[in-house]
C-alpha cells in the first residue's frame, strides 16, 4: 500500500504501525502518530494501516 | 527554596541545546554554563537515525531534561506533541509553546491556556511560554499550570527585558509562583537583571550557542544568573536622585 512517512508518500509491505517501523529500520527513541493523532509504543501493533495513511515518526532533538 | 514542580534546582540557569557549532562545543558550554536543564525538541527522525546520537550526547550531560512543543501553532499539535515527548523523553515536565504570531513568536495566550489545561488534567508539569500579561498568568495558573514562562524579548532577538515594567508588576502580582524568565536573552547583564528583578530562573539558547565563542559565553550567563540571584537575595539599596558621601563626614581634617 501507498502511505505518507514524514511527508514522503511510500509504498509498504507493513500493515501496522510496528511492523513499519521494522521494515523502514527505525531504531531508539522514536514516537510516532498517525493521521496527526498520537500512537503510544504499546498500541503500535495494532494500530492497522491503510492506503492514504500519514504517519509521522520523531525522535528527540535539539531544541531551545 | 524554589521548586519547580517538586524539583529543586542547583542551578538557576536553564539552557537549550539548538544551533551550536557542533556537538563537541554544545557539551564544553553545558559544562562552562552549569546549567541544570536542557530544553529539547522532537523532529522527524530519518532512517540514518539523526535523533540517536544526539540524545545520547543530552544524556551524558546529567542534567534535567525540559521537551517543548516549538513550532506547534495550535493547542491540537501542541498537545500531540507533548504526548509524544512524555513518551520519548519519560517525563512529565514540558515547555508549551503555541505561537500565534510567525514574526514574533508570540505566544497565542487563547490556546496556551486551552492546552495547558488539557495538559495539566492528564498529570503533565506545564511550563507555559507565556507573555507577562497579568491576566493571561492569571488564566494559565487557573489551567493547573504552577510555574510560570514569560518572555523577556521575542525568541532568539537578544534584545534583553523588553517590558520591564511589565515583568515587575507580573512578579508582583504572583510572588510565590515559579517564574523563568524565558526568551530574548542577549548579554549576562540580561540575565542578571532578570535574576534581581527576582525572577527565579532564566532560560536561554541563543546567546550562547550562536556567540562567538560559545563556551565563554556559556560560563558568563552562569556567573550573571549566580550573581543576579545573589543580588536580589542581598536585598539592594534603592535608588535616589542626590548624592550621599558613602565616606564619613565627621573628622575630616580642616584644609581649605
Amino acid at each position: 500500500m501507498k502511505i505518507t512517512i514524514n511527508g514522503n508518500s511510500q509504498l509498504i509491505q507493513a500493515n501496522n504501525l510496528e511492523d513499519l517501523l521494522l521494515e523502514l529500520k527505525y531504531q531508539g527513541k522514536l514516537a510516532t502518530a498517525l493521521n496527526e493523532n498520537f500512537i503510544p509504543l504499546n498500541e503500535r501493533k495494532k494500530t492497522t494501516l491503510k492506503d492514504g495513511d500519514r504517519v509521522e515518526i520523531v525522535a528527540p532533538m535539539e531544541g531551545g | 527554596m524554589v521548586m519547580f514542580y517538586g524539583t529543586e534546582l542547583e542551578s538557576r540557569l536553564m539552557l537549550g541545546t539548538s544551533q551550536y557549532p557542533s556537538p563537541a562545543i554544545l557539551e564544553h558550554a553545558f559544562k562552562a554554563s552549569n546549567a541544570s536543564v536542557a530544553t529539547v525538541s522532537l523532529r522527524r527522525e530519518g532512517r540514518e537515525g539523526a535523533g540517536q546520537p544526539f540524545w545520547d550526547i543530552i544524556q551524558q550531560l546529567g542534567v534535567k531534561v525540559l521537551p517543548n512543543t516549538a513550532g506547534c501553532h495550535s493547542v491540537k499539535e501542541a498537545v500531540t506533541t507533548a504526548h509524544m515527548a512524555r513518551e520519548v523523553f519519560d517525563t512529565p515536565w514540558i515547555k508549551l509553546e503555541v505561537i500565534g504570531n510567525t514574526d514574533t513568536l508570540q505566544p497565542d495566550i487563547f490556546g496556551l491556556v486551552e492546552a495547558s489545561r488539557l495538559l495539566t488534567d492528564e498529570g503533565f508539569n506545564v511550563f507555559p511560554y507565556c507573555t507577562e500579561d497579568l491576566v493571561a498568568a492569571d488564566k494559565l495558573l487557573g489551567a493547573g499550570c504552577e510555574v510560570l514562562m514569560p518572555w523577556g524579548a521575542p525568541i532568539g532577538s537578544g534584545m534583553g527585558l523588553n517590558n520591564e515594567y511589565g515583568l515587575r508588576a507580573l512578579r508582583s502580582r504572583f510572588p510565590d509562583v515559579p517564574m523563568v524568565i524565558d526568551a530574548g536573552i542577549g548579554l549576562p547583564s540580561h540575565a542578571s537583571r532578570a535574576m534581581e528583578l527576582g525572577f527565579d530562573a532564566v532560560l536561554l539558547n541563543t546567546a550562547v550557542a550562536k556567540a562567538g565563542d560559545p563556551v565563554k559565553m556559556a560560563n558568563a550567563m552562569s556567573q550573571a544568573v549566580t550573581a543576579g540571584l545573589l543580588s536580589s537575595q542581598a536585598e539592594p539599596i534603592e535608588p535616589r536622585d542626590m548624592a550621599t558621601p558613602s565616606t564619613p563626614v565627621i573628622g575630616q581634617a580642616f584644609l581649605s
